[in-house]
């Protein structure tokens, strides 16, 4: 299979992050819900840099505020103070595959680029191309229903790529899929970044998924969202979720969550 | 390839494998005759049942005529050119009264859909149209129009149009808001994103508000063909079954009866419910 360029049998080299000009930039965002004594402030004074093909990973208890940040970056939602500087309009995913139920797998692919009037001919390679990388050939004609949950998360992945974003953001992709098809989406998933040499932002609430791929993990503390403490992963690619680095490291973290969380209960 | 690599795809296409729903049925004669032998029977065994009670003579012939006299009737009219026309009238009123329907209804339908204000306004009247009989339209589309086609029009747009109407708000309400924040991300906006995500996400809902209009606006014609006649309304199946009334000839009554309810029928099997069908199936919301 010619789509990976990293031998799979040694580690692959430490991508240097490109200091010069982050991906993406996140200067003080705030968010405030409604007005008054009702305001709630679902974000507060977070900042971060993301590096060009960094993998980062956002962790945090439900309600943190994880997902409106993610919205935030991918502007469907307004922060109420601060600032984004992205270059180009970041790809998204969501938990649900979300395909329109009423196109073909490989007319799923296509819609982002003839939104973007890219020639037929053009279009039809690339969603040939998207589609072998997510090992996907032979199931263009396919409608999303005829899937299995896997299998419809990779139509949204190559979807997602087929927007031809340096920046994919994904919001709990793989939560509602069984261990087994989670396991091999992330292998995938990582697959698809070394390759693509795209930069990833990856909500999740499962501690072990983030340190199974981030470079990166950020901590998020609830109720006003805060950045609480990063990670930088050392943890040698290929990992897998059963690699013991990553359960140590996903420990630590879970520690750390749970005082985060137990801080509600004495307020 | 790797060793881990291969295990990879192999161990994706094998979980591909087993989770795929299973393949569509393919067009068989055997599903066809079983789409059609139940209808059959049931009608045998109505007629059947009608026949035995001729059989026991439990009502004089002028009053209920034998399944044979209907079919004379029937036959006569046919001969005598009757028939056709009267289809000819009928179908044609209907098909230009739905057609109005069609496009009045769209438009009503999407500015109450979109338009605060007249959503407010005339939303609940929309829905409070559909359960007003339209019969109830006819003596004020006569007194209005005069025993002209455009009372019958009337009538019958007054029927079916309210349908489409709630059909096309019932169906823009019924949008996941996922498929819009979708379409949104994915960088369709205004226009594109009415073609790419709103209007067929819209469309199954369309259609089964087009489907029902078509059964109000036959219903609809028929109350006012038999109401109002006159030279100027030509012959349809209402003003040839009044004849049949006017005249006691039973039998015609009857004949025309099952007439209608074949036309009903017929245009539903023949034309919405395979559009209905199609759609639905296409985006996995048949069980079959």
């Amino acid at each position: 299979m010619s789509l990976v360029l990293l031998p799979r049998a040694q580690p692959a080299p430490a991508r240097l992050a490109d200091v010069s000009a982050p991906a993406v930039s996140l200067e003080q965002i705030s968010k405030v819900y409604g007005k008054g004594g009702e305001a709630l402030l679902a974000l507060e004074d977070v900042s971060l840099e993301v590096s060009k093909g960094e993998f980062v990973c956002l962790v945090g208890a439900s309600g943190c505020g994880k997902s409106t940040l993610l919205s935030i970056i991918a502007g469907l939602d307004q922060p109420t103070s601060g600032r984004v500087h992205i270059d180009s309009r970041p790809a998204l995913i969501f938990q649900e595959p979300a395909l329109l139920p009423w196109l073909t797998v490989e007319r799923n692919v296509e819609l982002p680029m003839t939104l973007r009037r890219l020639a037929r001919d053009e279009r039809q390679h690339e969603v040939h191309r998207l589609l072998k990388m997510v090992r996907l050939e032979g199931f263009e004609k396919r409608r999303p229903h005829e899937l299995s949950g896997g299998m419809r998360q990779r139509v949204a992945m190559a979807r997602a790529l087929a927007q031809n974003s340096d920046v994919l953001l994904m919001d709990e992709p793989f939560a509602a899929l069984d261990a087994i098809t989670r396991d091999l989406l992330h292998e995938d998933l990582t697959e698809i970044w070394e390759e693509a040499g795209i930069t990833v932002i990856f909500v999740t609430h499962n501690v072990r998924e983030a340190a199974r791929l981030g470079d990166r993990i950020v901590l998020f503390s609830a109720r006003p969202g805060k950045v609480a403490q990063t990670w930088w992963v050392d943890i040698p690619r290929p990992r897998r979720i059963e690699t013991p680095e990553v359960g140590v490291l996903s420990q630590e973290i879970t520690e750390e969550l749970r005082e985060e969380i137990k801080k509600h209960g004495r307020r | 390839m790797g060793v881990a690599e291969r295990e990879h795809a192999s161990l994706e296409a094998g979980l591909d494998a087993l989770e795929l729903a299973r393949g569509t049925r393919a067009f068989s004669l055997r599903r066809v005759v079983w789409a059609v032998l139940p209808k059959l029977a049931a009608s045998a065994v109505v007629v059947l049942a009608w026949q035995v009670a001729i059989w026991l003579q439990l009502k004089p012939a002028y009053v209920l005529p034998a399944p044979a006299d209907v079919a004379a009737s029937l036959g006569d009219q046919t001969r005598a050119g009757h028939l056709a026309e009267a289809l000819f009238t009928s179908i044609g009123h209907a098909a230009v009264g739905y057609g109005i329907s069609l496009v009045l209804g769209t438009l009503i339908g999407i500015l109450t859909a979109r338009v605060r204000v007249v959503r407010a306004s005339i939303g609940p009247i929309l829905a409070g149209l559909q359960s007003l009989p339209s019969v109830a339209w006819v003596p004020f589309a006569v007194l209005f129009f005069g025993l002209y086609p455009s009372a019958i029009y009337f009538v019958v747009v007054m029927g079916a149009l309210p349908s489409i109407a709630n059909g096309v708000v019932s169906a823009y309400d019924r949008i996941p808001p996922l498929l819009l924040r979708v379409g949104r991300s994915l960088g369709a906006r205004g226009f594109s994103l009415y073609r790419h995500v709103i209007l067929p996400a819209a469309m199954p809902g369309y259609v089964a508000g087009l489907k029902q209009a078509w059964s109000f606006s036959w219903r609809s014609l028929m109350a006012a063909e038999l109401i109002a006649s006159s030279p100027q309304l030509g012959l349809g199946l209402g003003q040839l079954m009044d004849s049949g009334r006017a005249l006691s000839d039973i039998s015609l009554v009857i004949a025309l009866v099952l007439v209608i309810l074949v036309v009903g029928i017929m245009v539903d099997e023949l034309i919405f419910a395979p559009l209905d069908r199609g759609i639905r199936h296409r985006r996995g919301l048949t069980t079959a």
